[in-house]
């Protein structure tokens, strides 16, 4: 329960990170806010030989206004910053109603955004939220910046579509469009614990108060954040009243979705709460559309 | 060979210089280095809370830090909670806890009070519901957390009186 012996580093600036990473590659691991590798480690299910600390990259630990409304969220700046920090309330009113579900105030305190998103936890909520809100990342490298969008990102459990030498620098979530309303719901045994299931929902209404636009994702029902597409096809064009939100949850749970089962919840199990909880964020999501 | 790091950490008010491995937990700095063994060590992976502390005012994992993390920063544990200045007096929170019945074998209640410290700060009116949602990263095998909560309303309670 102890970590095997690492060789530390604590870089002060991003420059710093980028050449460590490059001359430590797939020996180093990043340490951001922490709260998923130390346990690991102490597990030592993860034995790196190096461990860069970015807690002193002071240059990305902010939260600015983004264009036309959006939000830019440097990489570790911390989870309980989304709790608080106004901007969050003001530009990205999912993440404000989300985080609270994010385990315990005392994991918040320290744990990250980038740190949350770069882990790519099936079970997390931010890279669901990330999907909902059609998030982009800033991705630095060796050979510069790119962008990935939140829905190439996720590949796979604990996978991203980063490379070992890149560092995700800032997360970047657009404005919503007007006529717009969002909502996430969660089920866990425990407040705070990982869900068995969870959804996020963002939906946007043209001015016949039609579905324009709609994303729904899950979280815990696959191997990694899952986009209920056929459920989005469902409501597009439609009045997203009681009867077209449930046809749609229904799509979400029969063919969006393909969920494993495990010790805490059975594959049918997790199919009905993603059903459930399909119909309640979609059902919060239009009826705060409607009101915006 | 682990490496070992210097680092200087002040400590319930009082500054400590040691030099450590790197792979040193905040917790085992705590209780081994600095024989401050009020810090308690339940599942070392993040889930019980007894090894909650104070960094720099808010409450975090000591277990899932580590001490190389501390350098420079301002830790407070359950020793600094009572008062020197009042001979050791009990912070309302301890007292509350005591007369409430608020713990039985007491080896979760250090994490639980440093939990309680910036949450009364932060809502020193709390109903019910944001007590039982704050103490939801403490695992309390003894109470059924029934007197827990009823501690910390009288803590309130009291801190408010004489605020």
């Amino acid at each position: 329960m102890k970590p095997a012996p690492f060789k530390y580093l604590a870089p002060a600036s991003v420059e710093e990170t980028l050449s460590m990473l490059t001359q430590y590659g797939y020996e180093a691991k990043l340490l951001a806010g922490g709260q998923s590798l130390i346990p690991t480690m102490n597990f030592r299910l993860a034995q790196p030989a190096v461990i860069i600390d970015l807690n002193r990259v002071s240059e990305l630990a902010y939260m600015r206004p983004g264009d036309s409304g959006g939000l830019c969220i440097g990489a570790m700046a911390r989870q309980r910053e989304g709790e608080y920090h106004p901007l969050f309330a003001e530009r990205a009113p999912l993440i404000r109603e989300t985080m609270p579900h994010v385990a315990h105030p005392q994991i918040r305190n320290r744990g990250t955004f980038g740190g949350s998103i770069a882990h790519a936890d099936p079970a997390a909520e931010l890279p669901a939220v990330m999907l909902a809100l059609n998030a982009g990342f800033k991705i630095r490298g060796r050979e510069g910046e790119r962008e990935i969008p939140a829905r190439d990102f996720f590949v796979g459990m604990f996978a991203t579509a980063m490379q070992p030498e890149e560092l995700l620098t800032e997360i970047l979530i657009p404005p919503l469009p007007p006529r717009s309303g969002w909502a996430f719901k969660e089920v866990a045994r425990r407040h705070g614990d990982y869900a068995l299931a969870g959804a996020a929902a963002v939906v946007s209404l043209n001015e016949q108060q039609r579905c324009r636009e709609a994303r729904l994702v899950f979280l815990s029902v696959g191997d990694g954040p899952v986009e209920a597409r056929g459920a989005v096809q469902a409501l597009a064009g439609e009045i997203p009243g009681e009867e077209v939100i449930r046809a749609a949850a229904e799509t979400a749970a029969a063919v969006d979705i393909d969920p494993g089962s495990d010790i805490h919840a059975s594959a049918e199990f997790r199919r009905h709460l993603a059903r459930v909880l399909a119909v309640q964020v979609l059902h919060q999501a239009y009826e705060r559309a409607r009101r915006a | 060979m682990a490496e070992r790091i210097q680092i200087s950490v002040r400590v319930n008010h009082t500054l400590f210089e040691r030099e450590v491995e790197s792979q040193l937990l905040l917790s085992d700095f705590l209780r081994h280095e600095l024989e401050l063994t009020g810090t308690h060590v339940g599942c070392e992976h993040g889930v019980c809370g007894a090894c909650t502390v104070l960094l720099n005012g808010e409450a975090v994992r000591s277990c899932l830090m580590l001490a190389v993390q501390a350098d420079g920063q301002e830790i407070t544990t359950v020793e600094g909670m009572a008062s020197p200045a009042l001979a050791g007096a009990l912070h309302p929170l301890q007292a509350a806890f005591k007369e409430a019945h608020g713990l039985q074998c007491g080896f979760c209640t250090p994490g639980f009070l440093m939990t309680l410290i910036p949450f009364l700060k932060n809502h020193p009116d709390p109903t019910e519901a944001e007590i039982r949602q704050a103490l939801s990263g403490n695992i309390c095998r003894c109470t059924g957390y029934q007197n827990i909560v009823k501690a910390v309303q009288l803590a309130a309670k009291r801190m408010a009186q004489s605020a």
